[in-house]
């Protein structure tokens, strides 16, 4: 499998994924 | 709120927009044209004049965004710095985007710029080191531009709010 950091694009993809998860992450864990 | 603190959310916007551009600059101009460069053999331009002179803007102002933002923290009425890096109570938000930053600042200082220094033969190092140098620098390079989206994301979401 390639790394997705070696494209731009999956670069990008890969900092989008992880805003959601972070952003699912502090509305359920953290800020309830 | 006070007319120091006012002026140090300031520079930190500053120096944050100074850090995360280069930091842009780095990976979507210099990469692909130092590449391109290489072909033509005129990289030298770029690796002995640009580039140095850009990661020293570079790492000084990831260093001057994240004091003037621990500043902020400690000084903000409304802010903890011991809360936002326990990522507690009203601090929480803006606290995920100060991990996500100092993060970056580490590896800006622990990984892009030692390697770096390699890679442009500021230091000397035999070519295997130096390819592995250039790896470990481009893919720290690249964490630290997936992890400025959601960085900027809480920044912002932590005095504007998150989307409900």
């Amino acid at each position: 499998m390639k790394n997705p950091l070696d494209s731009i694009t999956g670069t990008l993809i890969s900092g989008l994924v992880l805003t959601v998860i972070l952003y699912l992450f502090v509305r359920q864990f953290l800020l309830g | 709120m006070g007319f120091e603190l006012i002026v140090d959310r300031w520079l930190h916007v500053l120096a944050g927009i100074a850090w995360i551009g280069l930091l842009y600059y780095f990976n979507f101009v210099q990469g692909p044209a130092l590449a391109k460069a290489k072909a033509d053999g005129t990289a030298a331009g770029i690796t002995t004049h640009v580039a140095p002179r850009a990661l020293l803007w570079f790492r000084w102002a990831a260093v001057a965004t994240w004091v003037t933002g621990a500043v902020y923290l400690m000084r903000a009425p409304q802010l903890s710095f011991a809360d936002a890096f326990m990522l507690k109570g009203a601090s929480a938000t803006i606290g995920m985007g100060a991990w996500l930053g100092t993060i970056m600042l580490f590896n800006v200082w622990v990984l892009i710029w030692p390697n770096q220094k390699k890679v442009l033969g500021l230091v000397k190092a035999e070519d295997a080191v130096k390819a592995k140098a250039a790896r470990v620098a481009f893919l720290a390079s690249r964490t630290n531009t997936m992890l400025s989206i959601p960085m900027v994301f809480f920044m912002v979401a932590g005095p504007h709010g998150l989307p409900s």
